[in-house]
């Protein structure tokens, strides 16, 4: 008998949307537009995500040594500074290749390049670079290299200078932007979010207010609750499942549109490039939203009408 | 079989529409309730349906207070009477077919069953050839028609007509008519109201004249009197 009754539900639920066209139509319509949504949020989650890490990875502290400061010194600060656990990563940049990346930069300014040859010398200390993983974090690093342990073997400073008090207005203020981003970000998805599963839900409502009639007579022949109420969350799991793949499709040329443009515009992510790469999460992501927006709203609007 | 026990509805202070209804009604009795508009049918079927609660009394199926069924006991207690509509009530969107099976269906009959019992229904009601119409597509004579074949097909105990014939022409009327009479014969209890003074008169059954909410007459072999 359950799977006499579940065949009977499932195909009831099957024929009521193909003879309930139109009502089926509308609401097939109102669900892909509120999929896309839930997809432009997806796209809008990954563009932000991309953008804010590079503008992340773009934040970081230089420690000019002095020319004179010692391998050894210069070695060790080095070790102690990867020992420290807010620091993500380091690069030492020796003398040497200091005044390559100088000459580089200064290759078309003869006049510059003339002046260092008088020098003789590498005026050029080494440099080290570092990259913490948060960017509230440089504060802590650049207090303890400001600190007077930060000396050499000898007793004598070998830090030129810490860029960090020139950046930190920069970097106090990124901070602020990025969070704040987030948290905007967070709270324009939720709303969206709520308003186009609140459209869905009406929608849905309304296609089953005009069956309410049906309701109450299939309980008058004494249909039970269960047997009513199942086929309209047959149908609503069908509109879920038609507007995902509906959905999916659509993305399809949009994304392939957007595609060079997003990467233009933000910082290099493509979203043509971002959907076909993600496709299978982002195919259970508006699948699922579908099929369970379709169940819980018909399974809720049914319950209404069952009172009889 | 069904016993009201001085039943009241009161929908407020102005507006009684039942008032220490008492009657009862015997297996195999085919029984019309007349009265105007507004003298409280309507209301006394909804309590046999359990559509609406009584705000006062009680109401017997075979000495089980109807009220007070829990759902489960409810579907199965309705599944014993079958109902016919003045507006027919029949489910838009399937056809003659799926109707009648779906009262099959509702009471948990089998695949087999109900292609065995569903056109025989039909044929019964004379309605054989147009099985898989819509309501759309049938008279009004016909929905009736549809209407009787699904309130019989799970063999119930009683059958409630509400003004089946209000909408219908007189040849109709003289259809559905005879049909009730000849499912009457079959040994089902059958409780109706109407307007119709010609049906009441041919009957030669009891009446129940019900006025502002009250029984004021209950013959055998009545006529309509009001």
């Amino acid at each position: 008998m359950f799977w006499v009754t579940g065949k009977r539900i499932i195909k009831t639920g099957l024929l009521n949307f193909w003879r309930n066209g139109f009502v089926s139509l509308s609401s097939v319509w109102v669900m892909t537009t509120t999929l896309l949504v839930i997809a432009g949020l997806l796209f809008m989650i990954a563009l932000l995500g991309v953008t804010l890490d590079q503008i992340r990875d773009r934040v970081d502290i230089n420690v000019y040594f002095l020319p004179e400061a010692l391998d050894e010194d210069i070695e060790a600060l080095r070790r102690s500074i990867e020992s420290l656990p807010e620091v993500a990563h380091v690069d030492f940049i020796t003398r040497d290749e200091a005044l390559e990346n100088f000459r580089e930069r200064h290759a078309n300014d003869e006049i510059t390049l003339q002046a260092l040859d008088e020098l003789g010398d590498n005026p050029l200390g080494a440099v080290i670079n570092i990259r913490a993983k948060e960017t509230s974090q440089y504060e802590g690093i650049a207090n303890f290299l400001e600190s007077d342990q930060v000396l050499g073997s000898d007793g004598s400073p070998i830090i030129d200078d810490v860029n960090y008090q020139q950046n930190k207005v920069a970097i106090d203020r990124l901070t602020n932007i990025i969070d704040s981003t987030e948290a905007v970000g967070f709270a324009i998805s939720l709303v969206f979010v709520v308003m186009s599963v609140l459209i869905t839900f009406n929608t849905i409502r309304l296609a089953i207010y005009v069956s309410r009639e049906e309701i109450s007579v299939m309980r008058l022949v004494g249909a039970s609750n269960y047997y009513v109420r199942s086929p309209f969350v047959v149908t609503g799991i069908l509109y879920g499942l038609i507007s995902g793949i509906l959905t999916l499709v659509l993305l399809y040329p949009i994304s392939y549109w957007l595609g060079p443009k997003s990467e233009n515009f933000f910082t290099g992510l493509n979203l043509f490039t971002y959907y076909t790469e993600n496709f299978g999460q982002i195919f259970f992501i508006i699948l699922g939203s579908g099929v369970l927006l379709g169940a819980v709203s018909s399974y809720m609007a049914v319950h209404r009408y069952l009172k009889v | 079989m069904l016993y009201f026990d001085r039943v009241s509805k009161i929908y407020s202070d102005e507006s009684r529409a039942l008032d220490g209804v008492s009657f009862s009604i015997e297996p195999k009795e085919f029984v019309s309730i007349v009265g105007h508009s507004g003298a409280g049918k309507t209301t006394l079927l909804k309590m046999i349906l359990a559509e609406d609660r009584p705000t006062e009394g009680d109401v017997f199926f075979e000495s089980t207070n109807i009220h007070a069924l829990p759902r489960r006991a409810m579907n199965t207690y309705r599944q014993r009477i079958g109902t016919v509509f003045q507006d027919f009530r029949l489910l838009p969107n399937k056809t003659a077919f799926e109707n009648i099976a779906f009262a099959m269906e509702a009471a948990g009959r089998t695949d087999t069953e109900i292609e065995s019992d569903v056109p025989y229904v039909l044929d019964l009601v004379d309605l054989g050839s147009k099985m898989d119409n819509f309501p759309h597509e049938l008279s009004g004579g016909e929905r009736q028609r549809v209407a009787i074949a699904r309130a019989i097909v799970n063999q119930p105990d009683v059958i409630i007509a509400d003004e089946p014939t209000g909408n219908l022409d007189p040849l109709s009327t003289y259809e559905i008519v005879q049909i009730l009479k000849k499912i009457n014969d079959l040994g089902t209890t059958i409780l109706l109201t109407t307007h119709n003074k010609g049906v009441i008169d041919s009957l030669k059954k009891r009446v129940i004249t019900m006025d502002r909410g009250r029984v004021i007459r209950d013959d055998e072999e009545g006529k309509y009197v009001l």
